[in-house]
């Protein structure tokens, strides 16, 4: 019975916002922004949920000796951000919660976003190892693909000619596959879901 | 005498040449005007919520032809026919047609003069705009309604395309039911489960399942957590830790119902530890640095990376592939796979990702929907080819029956 009400609700729901989707009406509108804020409200709920997971989980890690540093660096910048956003006009340019957020977290994740450069030179280098004759046709695919970038005379152009037939032609045709496939694929989940057939996300009865 | 009366008859002949040249002042020392438009009708915007209107109108005879001066069409709009009449916007030259929509009624308590209500009669005027702001003499005034509209007529092919996958669901899970078996080719990353779990069980190290950066309402989300209900049940048997950071509450919550669900069909619900279900952040790449950072502290022996990836999906990978962790990857962004393809084990590509839980469950039901995946693959391909041979003939037929007007 636990979860025979979740599986109506979602059978319900799943009709009507297909049908909602084919009726521009404001009511349909009204119905699927009202839809959009549940979805909002019960996220804000859930972050209660989280934090106190996150906050729970890192004061235990404080006993391990191993984890000792991480989870205290966690914890005091938490409380750190957590109190200065407490603070009338922290969103404002010069306040102590911009400062840090501008000046320590921002450059941080600049940080780990230019690492992927040294990722894609490593993964590259795996992937274009010519073992097989289609790691070989990769390798060619590739290798004429980045001479785009390089000027090379007369030859710009023809190979301008290439790059532009390899990206439109087999490399789109293999995109529009797979795209048509996550379709077909991401529709037949979804009525899946909708008729009750996938209940894994549910839980137990 | 005579001298003066002569001089008076010329000054008077002068005077009545400036009058006169002054009356025609507008026709031969400004610009000439430009004829105006004309035939204007205003008709209900289709398949919207009723706050639009088309306003259409024969263009000027100088639009193209004659003096050829007609740089643009003014549209202006009034609530009744003798009511103010306000600009609504700009054509330009040749065109005979202007969308008016507006569906903003206020905007900070402020009453939007542009709104359109649904059902309200609205006037319209145009009048056709020459070089130095000469402008012509106003159209006729012409009125439309808004109508809200209750089905939309520009994805009939959209529906007719779900009409006919459903079917095919439906009648494959029929099929199904009745005991009919359906062949379902065999994904080598799903095969690999088994062998990775062992990997880790027989390394004594915990099992890292990254659901991505989504939302608990995504397709390859919800994908996931079926794998992860099947990986949490092996491990549960192995009695191998399964860590599963995530990076939205909801997935938490989803996530930890998921794994217990499984330890309790598993017959272990002791091993069950809400706490390896961990909610870490929100943003993309603090995300990155708290999972890589479990990775590496952990040592985890295999890593799953099924959902929504982003940017992050690379330095995750290499990342574990470094630490030597068995990998399996499957996501439905494209622009993610060949980073997973080059640096994980096995990865599912795209629909192999959703097909996972019916290949996984071997249910007569789901492998149903698999076939009804590829039956509407192959109306697909027939509908493209078929369309394709179609237009190279020049019959447009196939193409105008799959245009979708959104």
């Amino acid at each position: 019975m636990r979860k025979q009400i979740p599986i109506y609700f979602v059978l319900v729901s799943g009709i009507v916002m297909i049908i909602q989707y084919f009726v521009p009406s404001q009511l349909s509108d009204d119905l699927f922004t009202y839809a959009n804020d549940w979805v909002i409200v019960i996220g804000i709920f859930a972050l209660a949920l989280g934090i106190w997971s996150l906050l729970k989980a890192e004061f235990r890690k404080l006993r391990d000796p191993k984890e000792i540093f991480y989870a205290g660096v966690l914890l005091v910048g938490y409380f750190v951000m957590f109190f200065s956003g407490l603070k009338r006009g922290n969103l404002e340019y010069g306040s102590f919660f911009m400062t840090i957020f501008n000046n320590i977290l921002v450059p941080i994740q600049a940080t780990l976003f230019s690492l992927l450069a040294f990722y894609i030179a490593s993964a590259a280098y795996r992937a274009f190892r010519a073992r097989t004759v289609l790691a070989t046709i990769l390798l060619l695919t590739a290798f004429i693909i980045m001479l785009r970038l390089i000027p090379l005379g007369g030859f710009s152009s023809v190979n301008q000619t290439a790059v532009s037939w390899i990206l439109s032609v087999p490399n789109m045709a293999a995109k529009r596959a797979i795209t048509m496939g996550v379709g077909l694929g991401a529709i037949a989940t979804c009525i899946k879901i909708i008729l009750g057939i996938e209940r894994t996300y549910l839980g137990h009865d | 005498m005579a001298r003066k009366l002569v001089l008076v008859l010329i000054l008077l002949a002068f005077a009545f040449v400036g009058v006169g040249a002054q009356g025609a002042a507008p026709d031969t020392t400004g610009p000439p005007k430009p004829a105006p438009p004309s035939n204007v009708v205003v008709l209900d915007k289709p398949n919207d919520m009723g706050h639009g209107l088309i306003i259409k109108w024969t263009l000027s005879p100088y639009d193209g032809a004659g003096l050829n001066n007609v740089l643009a069409y003014e549209v202006f709009r009034a609530d009744s026919v003798d009511g103010e009449y306000l600009k609504r916007g700009v054509a330009v030259k040749g065109t005979g047609e202007y969308e008016d929509v507006d569906n903003t009624e206020s905007t900070n308590g402020n009453r939007n003069p542009g709104y359109i209500a649904a059902g309200r009669t609205y006037h319209y005027k145009v009048r056709a705009m020459a070089s130095g702001n000469v402008y012509s003499d106003f159209s006729e005034p012409a009125s439309g309604i808004p109508i809200e509209n209750w089905f939309h007529f520009g994805k009939v092919p959209i529906l007719v395309g779900i009409i006919i996958f459903w079917a095919f669901v439906v009648y494959f899970i029929l099929h199904a039911r009745k005991g009919k078996e359906f062949y379902v080719r065999p994904l080598a990353g799903i095969n690999a489960v088994d062998d990775a779990i062992g990997r880790a069980t027989e390394m004594g190290r915990p099992i890292l399942f990254i659901l991505g950066l989504g939302t608990a309402g995504d397709i390859a989300t919800i994908a996931g957590f079926t794998i992860l209900a099947r990986v949490a049940k092996l491990t549960a048997e192995y009695q191998t830790p399964v860590l599963v950071p995530v990076n939205d509450p909801v997935m938490m919550a989803v996530a930890q119902e998921t794994v217990r669900t499984a330890y309790l069909e598993a017959g272990r619900p002791e091993l069950y530890k809400p706490e390896n279900i961990s909610y870490e952040t929100a943003m993309q790449f603090p995300y990155v640095a708290a999972v890589v950072g479990i990775m590496l502290r952990e040592r985890t022996a295999t890593n799953f990376y099924m959902g929504v990836f982003y940017a992050e999906s690379l330095i995750l990978a290499e990342t574990g592939n470094m630490a030597g962790s068995i990998q399996i990857s499957g996501t439905d962004q494209i622009s993610q796979l060949p980073f997973f393809i080059a640096a994980t084990d096995y990865t599912l590509i795209g629909e192999e990702l959703y097909a996972a839980s019916a290949y996984l469950s071997k249910e007569p039901v789901q492998v149903g929907t698999l076939k009804a995946q590829d039956w509407g693959k192959a109306v697909v391909m027939a509908v493209l080819i078929g369309g394709a041979i179609l237009i190279s003939l020049g019959i447009p037929f196939i193409k105008n029956m799959i245009s979708v007007n959104l």
